[in-house]
């Protein structure tokens, strides 16, 4: 056996990229197969997404209800947003795949202004997701969570949704925020919500239309259940905390796996869109530079393209399972 | 390598753009519109033995869940497609590359999800009893 016949430049051997089966390089044969590989990643997240909501099929959060913000407008504006970060970043799948058009003519010109535009669309992208995150970690409402762990959220005599501030008793809250030169320890504690729990409480009870939405769906109308008021004052006898916005242990809508979930997922996928972005930085300077001129292909850019098609690829996943079922 | 030269194919392009947008749009208005007869499953599992169950098997998708989510679905296979076949160019590869990605990647991904699927709803049965919901 001759062990070095991986660097011999025989027939049998890729031989530096010149040898192309399938009739594709080597570069563009891998990038396929990370491809695949990182697409069963993605689809072992998804799976384990469904998993959990086939488990918890009877009490998932509505996505309507929590992804319902749009930048300069108040109120509910469930799928706008999402729907115009997935026109973003197809756009700029349509300015990749021009790029790639225009280096199989060898228009350097062309390949430069479309890529620029292509990490422009990536930015606004990136951008547009912080924003959701912050939408999603800050919370707008605010909740109340209950001995078990269950969430309770509160609604007018509509049936709509209501912050807890719009009906807290106010005044001053007489805990104080633990803070790291105040302990024995160098920890400090979680910031204290707007409103403490009894101020929560004195406002329901002072306010009769009010009602609370628990996490439970109803079977006939497939939204969440409202309860009476005499049952409402027997659940919150058992409320423990205040709960704003979303992080890995608690979130103000609903089940935790469910904020889990949409940070795990759509930060995996950010994270991609990030290297994309990297990566096309760097095949958008050796443009610049002529590097593909001179090598009279541009096929570097045909294979970041790959990769930046299937961020998309991916997007398009994830926007339907998180965000439309 | 470029040694061939290849034309334009900017009016394709635009082409699948536009289709992906009219895909994107028609799956927003349907998520914001939810019409009724497509929230619930348009049949009723089969009871009874054998039969029954390759039934529900077949049928599962009408049985099991909601038709607006197998629109959804179906329309972002459709997307896929789009975006694999005609923005990466799947369509030009040789047949062996071709296979050898989405074949994969389509087969063990459908079980995967089958295997997984039933098994959060066997969980989901499982628990659902045992959770408090009377105070």
């Amino acid at each position: 056996m001759k062990a070095t016949s991986a660097l011999d430049s025989s027939v049998d051997s890729w031989n530096g990229g010149g040898k192309e089966p399938l009739k594709a390089s080597y570069g563009k044969m891998m990038m396929w197969f990370f491809i695949l590989s990182d697409a069963l990643t993605f689809s072992g997240f998804l799976t384990a997404y469904g998993l959990m909501r086939f488990k918890f099929s009877d009490t998932w959060p509505i996505a309507d209800q929590v992804f319902n913000h749009f930048p300069f407008l108040h109120g509910d504006h469930p799928m706008y947003f999402v729907a115009l970060m997935t026109f973003v970043l197809i756009f700029s799948s349509v300015t990749m795949v021009l790029a790639v058009d225009a280096g199989h003519r060898q228009d350097k010109k062309k390949v430069t202004s479309y890529m620029f535009l292509t990490i422009i669309g990536g930015i606004l992208f990136l951008g547009s997701q912080a924003w959701e995150w912050k939408n999603f970690i800050g919370g707008n409402m605010g909740a109340i969570q209950m001995n078990d762990g269950k969430i309770i959220q509160f609604v007018n005599a509509d049936g709509k949704q209501i912050a807890l501030t719009s009906f807290a008793k106010t005044g001053p809250i007489a805990r104080v925020k633990h803070e790291k030169g105040n302990g024995i320890w160098f920890s400090s504690g979680e910031d204290l919500p707007e409103v403490s729990l009894s101020q929560v409480l004195d406002g329901f009870k002072a306010n009769n239309s009010l009602s609370v939405r628990i996490e439970k769906l109803d079977p006939a109308t497939g939204d969440k259940t409202i309860l009476g008021r005499a049952q409402a004052e027997r659940f919150l006898v058992e409320s423990k905390r205040v709960v704003y916005g979303a992080n890995l242990k608690v979130n103000e809508y609903g089940n935790t796996q469910f904020g889990d979930f949409f940070f795990f997922i759509t930060g995996f996928h950010g994270f991609h869109v990030l290297s994309g972005i990297i990566i096309n930085i760097i095949i958008f300077v050796n443009v610049l530079l002529g590097t593909y001129e001179k090598r009279k292909s541009y096929e570097m850019v045909e294979k970041v393209a790959l990769y930046w098609h299937f961020v998309d690829l991916v997007w398009v996943f994830v926007f339907t399972f998180f965000y439309l079922i | 390598m470029t040694t061939h030269a290849h034309e334009s194919h900017t009016g394709r392009i635009w082409k699948v753009f536009g289709i992906l947008s009219l895909i994107t749009i028609i799956e927003v208005f349907f998520g914001i519109w939810k019409p009724s007869f497509l929230m619930s499953p348009w049949l009723s599992p089969f009871e009874g033995g054998f039969f029954a169950a390759i039934g529900n098997f077949i049928l599962g998708i009408f049985i099991f869940i909601k038709p607006l989510n197998f629109f959804f679905i179906a329309l972002t296979v459709v997307k896929a497609y789009y975006i694999v076949w005609f923005f990466m160019h799947m369509s030009e590869e040789t047949k062996g590359l071709r296979r050898a990605v989405v074949w994969s990647s389509v087969f063990l991904i459908i079980y995967l999800t089958t295997l997984m699927l039933i098994e959060g709803s066997y969980i989901g049965d499982a628990i659902s009893p045992y959770v408090k919901w009377d105070y």
